[in-house]
This record gives C-alpha cells, structure tokens and sequence, in this order.
C-alpha cells in the first residue's frame, strides 16, 4: 500500500497522474510538465513535498551533536531561522542523505530530509544521538507545501494573511514561524519562493487557497527538471552511499577546514579526489538521460542526472568526468547506439526565469 | 481511437495509403502516457525491417520509448517535420506520422489489431 499525503484526494481532483515515488503516491504532471515548469520559471506554481521528513531536535547538545552528525558546520548558524544545507555522511565518506537544517534556537533545529531515506536517516541520527541530551520527534504531523516562482512570496502573502509582516524580511535560506506555519525562503527550483511547513490538517486550505489565487500546482516531473536546470543534486541519482561528496558538486558543503571532527571526515581525507561533478550541455540533437557511459580525453564517465531543458530547449546532464576535464571541453556521450557530442559547462543552467548558457 | 487504422499492442498505428505503402506513428494513448515530446529519431530511408524490430525511439522530457516496425517492409519515407516539432505528436498522434513503409507483404497488415481490439489491450493495461 503507497503512502499518501494529506493532499492526495486534492491531487486527484485536480487530474494529476499520480505515481510511485519511493512508497509515496505523488502527483507526476497535472497535464503537461513542460507546462508546469514555465509556469514556475515564469509566474509561480506549488508543490506538495509533504513526503519529504520533518525532524525537529531538541535539547541542550543539539547543536554538539550536528556538528558531529553532518559534514557542513553548523556554526555557520548563528541567527534564528538560518539555514544550512549539507550531507549527513557515514564512516567511509559516502553520503546517507542529503539535508537542509534550520536553527530556531540553541535547543530547537529543524531538519527536512528526503522520503526515501527518511526511516533509513532517523535510525542513523538515533543511534549517534545515543547517550546525548538531544531528542529527536518525528514531524508526521505536518505537511510541506513549495511556492515557488518569481511571484510566489506575493502569493503566499495572499493565502495567509498576516504572514507578509513575519516574512517579508526574510533573506534567501533563513526561515521564520507564523502561527503555526513555519516558512522558509527556501527551494529545489532555483527560482524565489517559500517552503512552508504545517499541520496537515491545515494543508488542503492552503492548497486550495493559493490555487485561487492562480498558483498552478507543479508535479515532480517538473520539479524534476527545475532542479536540475538549478544545478542541485538529487539524491539517489546524483550520489548516494557509495559517492564522495567532494567528487560529486558537494565540496561547498563540506567544512575540511575547522578543526572539528564529524562523521567521515578521516575517509574524506584519506581518499583522493579524482572525479568532478560537470554540467553536460548536448550538442548533437538527442536526450541525455542518468546512467549514459561519457567518453573524454582523461577517461571514461557518467551522467548521473539527464534531460531535456523546457528553458534551454535542449538537453542537459549532470554528469561524473575526470576532475582533469575544463568547462568548454567537448565530451561524448553513448545514447543506445550512437556517440554524441556535448559540451562541458559550468551549473546552474537556468535560475531566476533565465538560462545562465 | 481511429477506426480506419490498424494497431499493435505496443502501440504503433499503421494506415494502408492508396499507393501500398504503410503509414506508421504512435497511438494518442502511448503519447499521454509519455508526455510531452522532445525528439524523434526516425530510420534511415532505405533501411529493412522485420516485424517487430526497433526502428524509431521517440523521446518525451520523462523517458526514451522504442517504436517497432508493424510489420515487415522498407522504410521510404521519413516525416522530418517532428524534427523540429516533435510536440505534434502530443497535438496529434494520429496525424504526426513517423515513417512510412513499403510492405513485403500487404496482407501482413491483416494480421494487426483493429481498434476494437487495440482499446480492450488499452484497457487491460490500465488495471
């Protein structure tokens, strides 16, 4: 039986084609993707990511344990409602999961992790918080709605009256609680917009609320490629268990410098860097999809991540090269039978409406 | 559903022209299953197929999808115009052609499903 979130019969009313996703029955496109992904790019468009986990911890050692616990440094988090994204690493340097923690206050971090690996994150966590005084409560009682879009934040201000006051000084990655919504300014579209945490009881209101006001909803077919066109891993697809970090664009994540021990740190250094994390732009006409085998003077590779960009119009790929190879260099790409041509670029390749190409 | 063409489970249409070649494309199902449509890539003119082989990949932003020969023949012609408009498919399967094909056998079509039989294998395929 899939799991389903608390606005499932809302999906459904609205015609989505609704899919497995990791357990989850999620909505894939109410129509057209493509459509979605203009719509965001262009205008706004709301996501229901209520599968994604909420973990609030609690406790006086919180902020001893995170900094053991996950590769970036949390003393980056000084000021309430700061954000930080980082990967939660295991002994060998492989990446358990990727996270985004927001710091409310010395005994208050709110985690968000992906679905997929929630109960796999939330055994790890426990069993490192072990004799701490850290709680960690599973927040299944809320739900998570993404307005996301150059006008999103004016339509959110809409839906909730009151909220604009709370959030409009709000800068990109610090969250603030209004009532009983927690919104942040926070995405994986690479476009303005908030993520808004609340009781799922609550969530269809909202939902519908914003959809009168014109708010479009958005399925994970295009979140998909909104991601993507940001330059932001998935994971699963992009690195997981088995993946350096620092070979797989995460390096800004990882803090090497502080004289802090964390989980995989001794792996990381031990291990040499030999791959890179590029951006793939084809020039051959075709489709780069995950898994295709690339060619390049320093060796051979992989896509991890391809598809076709609605804001390009033509198709991108995340991809794993010899750390050797420069953006502008030419790369082949094996697409069934058939060797392509695509140029090396530099991500993101589109945020904010525009194609950064 | 067009009742004047033929279909195959894997959702190919084919249509007999009045000059004995074989019009080939995709079914309105299999493009609203694949959504919307980036790139076609269709067979050399001149390449021979056999029933049932991969001869065209048609590709939506989700997935790459094989399209196999109806039945056995020539590849003729081409309908480049989905080169740069693969989205007519989505507009219309039924006229956004693939390719066109000159049978080795026209009774071969004979053995295709009508649309009757085409909509109970769409029907099937949706418990």
């Amino acid at each position: 039986m899939l799991k389903r979130t608390p606005l499932y019969s809302a999906h459904a009313d609205m015609g989505a084609k609704l899919v497995d996703f990791g357990g989850w029955e999620m909505p894939l496109h109410y129509g057209s993707q493509v459509d979605e992904h203009h719509k965001v790019r262009n205008d706004c468009g709301m996501f229901d990511v209520s599968h994604m986990q909420v973990l609030d911890l609690k406790g006086e050692d919180c902020r001893n344990f995170l900094r053991y616990l996950v590769a970036n440094n949390v003393d980056k988090l000084k000021e309430s409602g700061k954000a930080l994204y980082s990967a939660m690493l295991n002994r060998e340097g492989g990446v358990v999961d990727d996270l985004i923690i927001y710091y409310m206050n010395e005994s208050w971090f709110r985690i968000v992790v992906n679905a997929g690996t929630a109960e796999k994150d939330i055994a790890w966590m426990q069993e490192k918080a072990n004799g701490r005084a850290v709680d960690i409560a599973i927040r299944s009682d809320l739900a998570m709605i993404a307005v996301q879009g150059p006008n999103a934040r004016e339509r959110l201000w809409q839906a909730i009256p009151g909220s604009k006051d709370a959030t409009e000084s709000l800068k990109p990655f610090y969250a603030a609680q209004y009532g009983s919504y927690f919104i942040a300014r926070t995405g994986y579209t690479g476009e303005d917009g908030f993520e808004v945490m609340l009781p799922s009881d609550d969530a269809e209101n909202l939902w519908n609320a914003l959809n009168s006001l014109g708010v479009a909803p958005i399925g994970l077919g295009a979140r998909d490629t909104l991601r993507l066109e940001a330059g932001m891993n998935l994971y699963g697809q992009d690195m997981d268990e088995q993946t350096n970090p620092l070979e797989a664009g995460l390096a800004w994540t990882v803090d090497l410098k502080s004289e802090r021990d964390f989980v995989g740190k001794d792996a990381l250094l031990s291990k040499p860097v030999k791959f890179q994390l590029a951006g793939l732009l084809l020039v051959d006409r075709g489709v780069l999809r995950s898994h295709q085998p690339v060619s390049t003077p320093c060796g051979e590779g992989e896509i991890t991540s391809g598809t076709f960009s609605p804001t390009l119009g033509q198709s991108i790929a995340l991809a794993r090269i010899p750390k050797e190879i420069l953006p502008g260099d030419e790369v082949r790409v094996t697409v069934r039978d058939k060797q392509l041509r695509a140029k090396v670029v530099k991500y993101p390749f589109a945020r904010n409406g525009k194609s950064l190409i | 559903m067009n009742a004047n063409l033929k279909y195959t489970a894997s959702h190919e249409w084919a249509r007999l022209e009045a000059d004995g070649t074989v019009t080939v494309g995709i079914t309105d199902h299999a493009q609203s299953l694949l959504g919307d449509m980036v790139y076609v890539e269709n067979p050399e003119i001149g390449r021979k197929v056999a029933k049932g082989e991969e001869c065209a990949v048609v590709e939506s932003v989700k997935a790459a999808s094989d399209v196999y020969a109806p039945i056995s023949g020539e590849i003729v012609d081409k309908n480049e115009e989905l080169d740069g408009s693969p989205e007519k498919i989505n507009e219309d399967a039924f006229s956004a052609w693939l390719f066109r094909m000159k049978p080795d056998n026209a009774s071969d079509l004979d053995s295709l499903l009508d649309a009757a039989a085409y909509q109970a294998v769409v029907d099937s395929e949706a418990h």
